[in-house]
């Protein structure tokens, strides 16, 4: 079973249910999500309008979606899982965090840091 | 003849410590108990044992012999007409607490009985305000009881706010200093906060109530942004109150406003999103009638997403309002603080008067 994420690379984050891709622009931001989740939609259109191109999962229509919404749960501790927010394989976390580190300048550089962003 | 008809026996049992029932005794003209002395003396005599001095006084004089001097008797009786007087002094006084009491149990009467008619209103207003999808009116009775304590909170938010605008405005004219004025800035802030804590409270109790802005006044609901101020639009009101700023303050909250404008874009179109999710969740194709509570369960789901998105806009407020203080020198804060108390206290002054300018009669 899952316990912990491990964060084998910047550009990686590993788990036994919860993987990204290996290309690396596309796994600079990862973004956990359920397709009906309308908070969800609101934090890939902040990416989006940033010009970032998040991998997004759709806890709904994965197969191993069970086991890595129990993950998020457990790193998060709290219900809902979803949206969840890794950059640059470091977990930023749920909106509440997003919408805090982008007011106070912080998500950018961060974005920057990973390749997500340029300019 | 005495007020107070009393069955009087010479027994024993005549208890001096009930003077004004002896005394009536006395009192009576028709008796000839001061015509005859001897059967007082007998029956107090019995009552020597009574710690009341009078009693004793009393006694005493019949220790000596049966008789009882006129003289005696007559400062006895002053004195019996004494204690006589004082319990009807003490009688009335009771009589008088007691129609206090009753005319203050009236007063409570009538007041509950409007404040129950005072309720019966605001359910009756909660009822009607909001749009015709309650679903039951005992449901939308408990929402108005909340709905009721979220704007007498407010109301006192307000008069709080108000004070504390009068406060900083003095404070200011007075030129205190900035220790000072920092004090005031962080209460002001928090007092903000406080507001978000209550309309939290709100938002679990009614969301909807709360976005529609009914709670605030007219004009300011014109500008309602899920549920409340639009922060970058908070910014444009303060920057021309803050001059002067440094360049690299202009540089700062240039980038702050940027910022709360992209986060206000996302939670829009979240919120545009939700709206027609739950559109959709109302008509749906071929469906038949066992699968409409499946439907209106899903959008019962859904519609407990409004409240996620109404702590997040008014988490976006209070990120705005502490990033920009953060930002600015004690005076400039607190001068920000006051514009922005200035203008909505300013959009409910113009609410007023709108309310109240003439209309056009035909």
């Amino acid at each position: 079973q899952i316990n912990s994420i491990r964060i084998q690379s910047r550009k990686e984050t590993t788990t036994d249910a919860i993987s990204a891709p290996r290309d690396d622009e596309e796994s600079a931001v990862v973004i956990f999500s359920v397709s009906s989740c309308c908070m969800c939609h609101a934090v890939k259109r902040l990416f989006c309008g940033l010009g970032v191109n998040p991998t997004v999962h759709e806890l709904d229509q994965d197969p191993r979606g069970k086991e890595m919404e129990r993950a998020l749960i457990r790193l998060l501790g709290a219900s809902p899982a979803v949206p969840v927010v890794f950059i640059g394989g470091k977990l930023v976390g749920a909106m509440d965090r997003v919408m805090a580190s982008h007011i106070n300048g912080t998500l950018v550089p961060l974005l920057k840091e990973a390749g997500a962003l340029w300019l | 003849m005495s007020s107070t008809t009393v069955h009087v026996t010479t027994s024993g049992t005549i208890g001096l410590y009930e003077p004004h029932k002896k005394i009536s005794m006395w009192r009576d003209p028709s008796s000839s108990i001061m015509a005859s002395p001897g059967d007082a003396s007998s029956s107090l005599q019995a009552e020597a044992v009574n710690e009341n001095k009078f009693e004793y006084e009393y006694a005493s004089h019949q220790v000596i012999g049966p008789t009882i001097s006129g003289e005696d008797a007559i400062r006895l009786s002053e004195k019996m007409q004494r204690r006589l007087a004082q319990n009807r002094e003490a009688a009335r006084r009771s009589r008088l607490r007691k129609k206090v009491y009753v005319q203050q149990l009236e007063t409570s009467r009538l007041k509950l009985a409007q404040l129950e008619q005072e309720l019966q209103r605001v359910k009756q207003q909660g009822l009607c305000a909001g749009p015709s999808l309650h679903a039951n009116v005992g449901f939308a009775g408990n929402l108005s009881a909340g709905v009721a304590a979220f704007e007498m909170e407010y109301g006192l938010w307000v008069d709080e706010q108000n004070r504390r605008n009068v406060e900083l405005r003095n404070a200011l004219q007075a030129n205190v200093s900035n220790v000072e004025l920092q004090i005031l800035v962080e209460g002001g802030l928090n007092h903000y906060y406080q507001l978000f804590r209550i309309k939290a409270d709100a938002a679990r109790t009614d969301v909807f109530y709360l976005m529609s802005g009914m709670w605030r006044s007219s004009v300011e609901r014109f500008f309602l942004w899920i549920g409340g101020f639009r922060p970058s639009e908070l910014l444009n009101i303060l920057m021309p109150q803050l001059e002067p700023l440094t360049p690299q303050q202009q540089e700062n909250i240039s980038k702050l406003k940027q910022s709360a404008q992209q986060a206000e874009e996302a939670l829009s179109r979240g919120v545009d999103k939700l709206q027609q999710t739950l559109a959709q969740f109302m008509f749906t194709e071929g469906l038949g009638i066992e699968m409409y509570g499946i439907q209106m369960a899903s959008a019962l789901e859904k519609l407990n997403a409004i409240e996620g998105f109404v702590n997040q806009a008014d988490h976006l407020r209070e990120l705005t309002l502490q990033l920009v203080s953060q930002l600015l020198t004690p005076h400039q804060a607190a001068r920000g603080l006051l514009a922005l108390g200035e203008y909505f206290h300013r959009l409910r002054a113009l609410s007023s008067l709108w309310a109240a300018r003439p209309r056009d009669q035909g």
